[in-house]
Order: C-alpha cells, then structure tokens, then sequence
C-alpha cells in the first residue's frame, strides 16, 4: 500500500513558495496536518511593530489545509483550494513562529472540506482560523 | 484677484506617485512578494511580479493559493489605506514619506478575508483590483477580483472585511 503521508509530506515539501517561507511539516496522516512557519522580520506587514503580514499566515493555512486533503485517507492524490476563508482574530507576538493545525473533516467523490487553525506560542488564544473547501484530484 | 496658477500636472502627478510609493515600499511582505501598483487617476491595480517563489504546485506549475490569497489581501488593504491617507496627504496634514516613522499612523486591519479559485494561477505576473462596498467609520468591506492576461477570465476573486484605523480620541 501506498504512503500516503509519505507521499504528502514529499509533496509539500518540494513546494517552492513554502520553502520561501521556510515552512516545516511537523505533521502528517490521517486527513489531519501541522506546518509551523518562523518568525520572520521580511514577513512584516508594518515595519514599525514587526507584526506578521495577514497573508503570510494565509500562505501556512492554506498549504496546511492542503496537505491535511492530501493525507486523508480515501484521497486519491492532489488537491486544489476551491475557497479559502480566514478570519485574523488578532496580530501574532513578533519573534514568535506561527504554527498551524488543519483537519480535513469531510470528504466526498468531488471536494474535501478542511479546518486549520494559526497560532503563535501563546496556545490559549488563536491567531487566525481558516475554513475551505479543496478540490479531490488524482495525481 | 485672479486665481493663484495651477500646480503642473506632472507635479502633482508626481507626487500622490511618490506618496503611494511610501506607502507601498514600506511594507516589508510587499517587498518579499514584490508587489507594485499602478495609478491612473483615482484607479489603484496591484501588479504581483511573477518569480520561482511563488510557486505552489511545480507540476503543474500554479502559482501557490497562499501568494493568490496574499496578492488579493494587499491589493485590498493598500486600495482602502490609499482611500484613506490620500485627503490627508492632499490636505498637507500627512506626509506620506513620514507614516512608517509615525507610530500614531495606522492602517486598515483584516478582520476576515474570503478567496475564490476560479482557476489556477498561471506562472507569470497577475494583476488585481480592488473595490470598496462600503467604507464607514469602523468597517469597511472590499471586494476583489485578479486576473493574469485575459481580465476578463479572473483567475481569483476575493472579499473581506477591514477595521478602520480610529481616531486616538476614540481610543482613549
């Protein structure tokens, strides 16, 4: 049987713009992932505060809710985003690197329905949350 | 009295240029993406320079939904921050050169964003537009559409909400 997981995890891992943002798989399996991103400064949406710029904890998100789709177990293979939704619920802690937790919850013939959350090392409250949907694609 | 004569048209031009170009290069993630923008009048586009970086899926290759997402959030916040600076730095109240320096100075904050991949980013620049709905005291809500290069077949749209900047008086 194939890996799916190991197949996943190679995938992402080859993605150029996740490299760019030095993203890190820390987990993987089961329809359910984790990707952690480190701080950062050239990532700043304001100079002055340092804060991380919105889209690049949407960049981890998606790749996350990504990776989530592709290690569900009845995936055939590949994904796309169909819809992404974000809501920043607060700035994360500059200096602080940005992990984040996606579920794929639901999975059909045609689309995958995923959850992820972003936080900082503050684990009690989030950054942001995401949910979309994700097209079901073989490789 | 006769009417004082009217600035140069280049000099003006020139200078709500230079003020959105503060505005713009200031941002260090603007920078990282390398996201420009043009003006044409009181028209804002957002121009993502394409580069390897961006790219999300090699196979095909596609640029990454994360850049997509991030080029339509810029485009939006820059296109509100542009909205509402532009009077104050007309007015002479703000310099635009001055905003990154002033710790008072702040801009739009996403509250929530929403993206529609309508097909896959293209491995080359893409350009986007924002549109404000509605921009009242406290939130505003944008919309956002971005295309490659045909603008009629919009490879993403976008729309979310943005807390305004508040008036220190507010605040306290």
């Amino acid at each position: 049987m194939v890996d799916k997981a190991a197949i996943a995890r190679q995938f992402i891992e080859a993605i150029p713009h996740a490299n760019a943002l030095g993203m890190k798989l820390t987990t993987i399996g089961n329809g359910e992932a984790g990707i952690t991103m480190p701080y950062n400064k050239d990532l700043a949406g304001d100079p002055r505060t340092g804060v991380i710029h919105g889209g690049a904890v949407s960049a981890v998100l998606d790749t996350c809710c990504g990776a989530a789709v592709m290690s569900h177990p009845s995936a055939p293979g590949g994904t796309a985003t169909i819809d992404l939704r974000i809501d920043y619920m607060r700035a994360a802690t500059p200096g602080q690197s940005i992990t984040t937790h996606a579920t794929c919850y639901h999975m059909t013939r045609n689309v995958a329905f995923v959850r992820a959350t972003a936080m900082d090392e503050d684990k009690d409250r989030p950054v942001a949350t995401a949910s979309g949907s994700f097209t079901v694609e073989s490789l | 009295m006769a009417r004082p004569r009217p600035e140069p048209m280049q000099v003006v031009k020139q200078r709500r240029d230079a003020a959105l170009n503060a505005i713009v290069d200031g941002v260090p993630y603007i920078r990282f993406l390398n996201i420009g923008f043009d003006r044409r009048g009181d028209e804002l586009t957002g121009v993502l320079n394409f580069d390897d970086k961006l790219i999300g899926n090699p196979l095909l290759p596609a640029l990454h939904g994360g850049v997509t997402a991030a080029f339509l959030e810029v485009t939006a916040v820059i296109t509100l921050s542009w909205e509402y600076f532009f009077p104050r730095i007309e007015a002479g109240e703000l310099d635009a050169d001055d905003i990154f320096g002033d710790e008072s100075v702040r801009f739009p904050k996403t509250v929530d964003f929403t993206v529609d991949y309508l097909r896959s980013g293209l491995p080359r620049d893409a350009y986007a537009r924002a549109f404000i709905s509605r921009a009242g005291r406290r939130y505003a809500s944008v919309r956002v559409e971005a295309w490659q290069d045909n603008h009629a077949r919009l490879f993403a749209q976008a729309s979310g909400h943005f807390l305004m900047p508040q008036p220190k008086s507010e605040n306290e």
